[in-house]
């Protein structure tokens, strides 16, 4: 077992048993989602079918915001020194994780949406332009993620590269709207979104935020699990690579694989 | 010594060798200009289109010469256990910081000077205001080199960095690509008042990174 010197030293964030509970509850909603949002909400007075991408669209990224806050809250809680333990790196690398696909998954449905509503896959759009920077922005994160490290040397590089991520998006945020106003004078978001919305359409929108909420704390903790065993690996590895050089038990040397 | 000397060592120290390696004059200003001749290849001249895109193309370059810039700036100190000697100097880690964006900054700067030459001649660009242009790409240049020295000690100690860097420091340095783009067309269209803003939004970039970057270089190098 990996031993980070801490006293927040744990190999799983839920019992088996909770993470099953929340496994099944994250299905039977998305059951219940399927349900009201094909079959029991009406279809929309102007979009027709189409707005029933609404149900997902919105939940994605609801949890792409959620997901990257906890990166950010758990890279913050690394860096301090008084707080630090790999807990909180593997969370908020599973929960980085996560936020792409979420993110990735509101941009794609976004498009889909877009296309029969607007006319259009894309639009120049502030919320738009954000979304996809955010997305290529936990991206990079990932991918200095993957590179082979120490770990706590990764978990200090990442952590400030999820915060640098994380005080960019405001930026980010703030430069494309500012652009974009400039441009045009209101957005393609059709206002009829933030008019009144019938009663089970707000029951398929609360459905889905629902469960792709649980959804992500079983998947988050899945993911921590899985890297806590791929931790436990490495160190294996290493270890037998140690044992097998000090009884010369290999002699043609050849390579050793030491997870690079 | 104080946190400005100290920094003021490390930038000599880079600017030195720069001066005798000349890379940045030999090679990275030549790619510059070669880009500028590019994309008049890629939009016909003939139509005005250049004209009228210069500043977005101009501050794509600039981003483009920074990925060089950074990857030489920390290739520096490569070799011959040069970032060794640099961590145990005893320098601290944020004037280290200071000293190598500082050096980015002048090279960015010296680069970007001759670029614009090249847009107004190339590209027929007039520059009708000068006060927010210049600005503008000062404070740009000044957070272009610390957000890019703050992923090159992030990248230093990777192998993959060339292709690391590029990832991580776009989508970061995207408003200062969009704040410098716009103060340059409201410089050049006359219309500086449209300008300040942009600058204003600039500047706090700067500080930002300036800030993340004193704070997070020291404990970045001593893992690199």
């Amino acid at each position: 077992m990996i031993d980070d010197g801490s006293a927040l030293r744990s190999d799983r964030l839920m019992a088996p048993v909770a993470r099953r509970v929340v496994g099944g509850l994250a299905v039977v909603t998305l059951v219940a989602l399927v349900v009201v949002g094909l079959f029991v909400a009406p279809p929309d007075a102007l979009q027709g079918d189409a707005q029933r991408l609404m149900y997902l669209h919105v939940p994605a990224a609801w949890l792409a915001y959620l997901a990257f806050g906890v990166t950010a809250v758990c890279s913050a809680l690394y860096l301090w020194g008084r707080t630090r333990s790999l807990v909180w790196d593997r969370i908020a690398g599973a929960s980085a994780e996560l936020g792409v696909v979420f993110t990735g998954l509101t941009l794609l449905l976004g498009s889909l949406w877009g296309r029969p509503i607007w006319g259009v896959w894309w639009a120049w759009d502030a919320r738009l332009v954000t979304t996809a920077v955010l997305f290529f922005l936990y991206l990079g994160y990932l991918a200095l993620r993957r590179i082979p490290a120490a770990l706590d040397v990764r978990a200090k590089r990442c952590g400030v590269a999820a915060l640098i991520a994380f005080v960019d998006v405001p930026i980010v945020h703030f430069s494309v709207t500012w652009w974009r106003t400039l441009h045009q004078e209101a957005t393609v978001f059709n206002p009829d979104l933030d008019v009144q919305i019938e009663g089970t359409m707000a029951l398929a929108l609360w459905l889905g935020v629902l469960s792709f909420t649980l959804l992500y704390v079983y998947l988050l903790d899945l993911r921590y699990r899985l890297e806590v065993l791929d931790e436990d690996r490495d160190e294996r590895d290493l270890e037998a690579a140690i044992a097998e050089r000090a009884h010369g038990a290999v002699p043609s040397a050849g390579t050793v694989g030491v997870g690079s | 010594m104080s946190l400005l000397r100290e920094a003021a060592l490390i930038a000599g120290k880079d600017l030195r060798i720069e001066a005798r390696a000349r890379v940045v004059g030999q090679q990275v200003v030549p790619f510059g200009l070669i880009v500028l001749l590019l994309f008049a290849f890629a939009l016909d001249p003939d139509r005005g289109v250049l004209t009228r895109v210069a500043p977005g193309l101009f501050w794509v370059t600039v981003l483009l010469a920074v990925l060089l810039g950074v990857s030489r700036a920390f290739a520096l100190e490569a070799d011959n256990g040069a970032r060794d000697a640099l961590r145990m100097s005893g320098l601290d880690g944020s004037s280290i910081f200071l000293g190598k964006a500082g050096a980015l900054a002048v090279e960015l700067l010296a680069f970007e000077a001759l670029l614009t030459l090249g847009v107004v001649v190339l590209f027929d660009v007039r520059l009708a205001s000068l006060p927010p242009l210049i600005l503008a790409s000062a404070a740009a240049t000044v957070g272009l080199a610390a957000a890019g020295t703050l992923y090159g000690v992030l990248a230093a100690g990777i192998r993959a960095r060339e292709t690391l860097v590029p990832m991580l420091l776009l989508p970061v340095v995207a408003p200062v690509l969009l704040g410098a783009t716009r103060a340059w067309e409201a410089s050049i269209d006359g219309v500086p008042g449209d300008a300040w803003p942009w600058v204003g939004l600039l500047v706090i970039f700067a500080t930002l990174f300036v800030g993340i970057g004193m704070l997070a270089f020291g404990p970045l190098l001593e893992e690199s």
